[in-house]
């Protein structure tokens, strides 16, 4: 079960859901594995304290001409879309912060005088917090597109019974590299005019990528009232509401987990664990492996 | 006013979302006094709109690029272009007939072409994305560049390049001497596109360990393009210790801390009236951002010293 914590508007607390959810899972004595996709800013681990075990780079490749070889033909320039190849009457110009990888200009150029060079965008961590197993990407600070990184950090992540993947905000490109291939999605908002107009957004992403979508309401208010209205309209499950308590924010700012020191926390978040179990089917792999 | 005419770019960003970037940008605008030009360049959550109300002037349609389209009549189901997606975009599927084809998974193509130019029996085309579109608006403090990116789509770094474009071609053709830029979370594609060439950055940050760590990525980034940067502190009265580590990281970037706003429910209450904080009362959060535009405006072009 792949399911991924998504807003609209950034600070909503997905990452708050995300990772409570996890541990909460675990705490049932399912396999679990956190998945940080929010490459620009990921911040799982500043909750989860997770023992890292091995980092890897992840890679861009970008063209590399030999001018000894190169014809200055232009085939590669004009199958270019993005702009990334000037081709000049003496020599032929790589703008690498353009290229997106395609590989198209190497097997197009009728010479063989382009090869591929591996470059460092980021990377993906992979370790254990408790029972928790954790990965992360990051993307190098300076470097434009996280897609990869995303990608890269869902493929490292170990086939457990659940999977939660704390998704970047926006409705964008490395938002839905995170979404479309997942089973659920759940909508963390907060209930203001922000995060409402940012949840309608999410939720047609949702749809389009046709995900099945749920709703959790966070700092939620006597206000509420209003995401309850836009559930409703849209026809999406309302899955929880976190209270509006200065104790949830204490623990967030000392880094600690809400469930692990916050009075009734823990039975709300298992309550939203139900509300996945009935929303998404139960995991394929059956059964929990007994309590860690 | 001929592309001469100075422009001082501001531009809000803060690292993590949600820290306040778009309450604390209406503020600023309400207080610019019709010397601004404001340019939302969140373009896939934009939210500036929602405060400043605005009313229509102009729109322009954005192009989303392109995305390969397969025919499937003409596919032979060879599944070379399956091999040569480097996004993972083509897999096979049942044609019409029965026959094995390759189907496009469209959020996942890139529109980089390589399928269409490289299918020998040319049963792939480029087909036009609706990308979303562009819009002038006036409001009630000055022009509003703004912006809604279709869900789901790439190419947001184009379209907030798109908006800062417009907004500085509108500061000209008024004479304001200042753009005044709500951005986008994060630190990737749309955030650079909308800090390259910006005159300053306005950090909007949050004392807890994920504003911090964030921070610090934005304070890289803007070292690395060599904007200069201001930090500002939101809610900074809840948690006095991890106020004190953000100044520490600020100072260890060179970026000077120009204010600190209290967690105070009338920032929300705002929100809720569509007003910016400033125009809704005159509470401790209201209070802290008019001091804040007092220490900004003298730095600012076309401002006075304060006295």
């Amino acid at each position: 079960m792949k399911i991924v914590i998504a807003s609209g508007k950034g600070g909503t607390g997905k990452t708050t859901v995300a990772t409570n959810l996890a541990a909460t899972i675990a705490g049932r004595g399912w396999t679990v594995t956190y998945v940080d996709c929010d490459a620009e800013a990921p911040n799982g681990h500043l909750f989860l304290h997770p023992r890292i075990e091995d980092t890897e780079a992840v890679d861009r490749r970008v063209p590399l001409v030999d001018p000894n070889l190169c014809l200055h033909c232009g085939a590669c320039a004009e199958l270019c879309r993005f702009n990334a190849i000037l081709c000049l009457p003496t020599h032929t110009v790589i703008y690498a912060e353009l290229c997106h990888s395609c590989g198209g200009c190497a097997l197009v150029c009728p010479a063989n005088a382009i090869r591929e060079e591996a470059r460092p965008m980021g990377r993906v961590s992979r370790g254990a917090a408790g029972p928790v197993r954790f990965v992360s990407g990051t993307l190098d600070v300076g470097e434009a597109n996280s897609p990869p990184v995303v990608r890269a950090a869902k493929c490292a992540a170990p086939a457990t019974q659940w999977t939660i993947l704390d998704a970047p905000p926006g409705t964008s490109c490395p938002m839905i590299e995170t979404v479309r291939d997942c089973d659920y999605v759940v909508l963390v908002t907060e209930p203001t005019p922000f995060g409402l107009h940012d949840l309608r957004l999410a939720i047609a992403v949702a749809r389009s990528l046709g995900r099945p979508c749920g709703v959790v309401v966070n700092r939620a208010r006597p206000e509420a009232g209003e995401a309850r209205t836009l559930c409703a309209e849209e026809g999406v499950p309302l899955l929880a509401e976190i209270p509006e308590d200065i104790a949830i924010a204490r623990a967030y700012a000392r880094g600690r987990l809400a469930v692990e020191c916050v009075d009734g926390l823990r039975a709300l978040f298992e309550n939203l664990y139900r509300s996945l179990e009935t929303a998404g089917g139960v995991p394929a792999a059956g059964e929990p492996e007994g309590r860690p | 006013m001929n592309d001469k005419f100075p422009l001082y770019e501001l531009v809000v960003l803060s690292g993590k979302g949600g820290t306040g970037k778009t309450s604390v940008t209406a503020s600023l605008a309400v207080l610019s006094g019709g010397r601004a030009v404001f340019a939302d360049c969140d373009v896939d959550a934009a939210n500036l709109e929602l405060v400043l109300g605005p009313t229509l002037r102009e729109r322009a349609s954005f192009s989303g690029g392109e995305r390969a389209v397969v025919d499937p009549g003409r596919c032979t189901g060879c599944g070379r272009c399956v091999e040569l997606c480097r996004f993972g975009a083509i897999e096979f599927a049942a044609g019409p007939d029965g026959r094995r084809v390759a189907r496009i998974d469209p959020p996942a193509c890139e529109g980089c072409g390589v399928c269409e130019r490289l299918c020998a029996e040319r049963a792939i085309s480029m087909q036009p994305v609706d990308g979303g579109a562009w819009f002038v608006s006036d409001t009630r403090h000055g022009p509003l560049v703004h912006a809604r990116l279709t869900p789901g789509l790439g190419n947001s770094g184009k379209l907030a390049t798109q908006v800062r474009e417009r907004a500085r071609r509108e500061a000209r053709a008024l004479g304001r001497p200042l753009v005044l830029v709500d951005g986008p979370p994060g630190v990737g594609c749309p955030v650079i596109a909308t800090l390259t060439g910006a005159s300053q950055v306005l950090a909007v940050t949050e004392p807890t360990p994920s504003g911090e760590h964030d921070l610090r990525r934005l304070l890289e980034l803007c070292r690395h393009f060599r904007i200069p940067v201001w930090v500002c502190l939101n809610k900074g009265d809840l948690f006095p210790e991890l106020a004190v580590r953000i100044e520490a990281l600020a100072a260890e970037f060179d970026a000077r801390c120009v204010g600190s706003i209290p967690f105070d429910p009338a920032v929300t209450a705002a929100q809720r009236a569509a007003l910016a904080t400033v125009e809704h009362g005159d509470g401790p959060a209201a209070r802290a951002l008019v001091e804040l535009w007092g220490r900004l405006s003298p730095l600012l072009p076309g401002g006075r010293p304060p006295g």
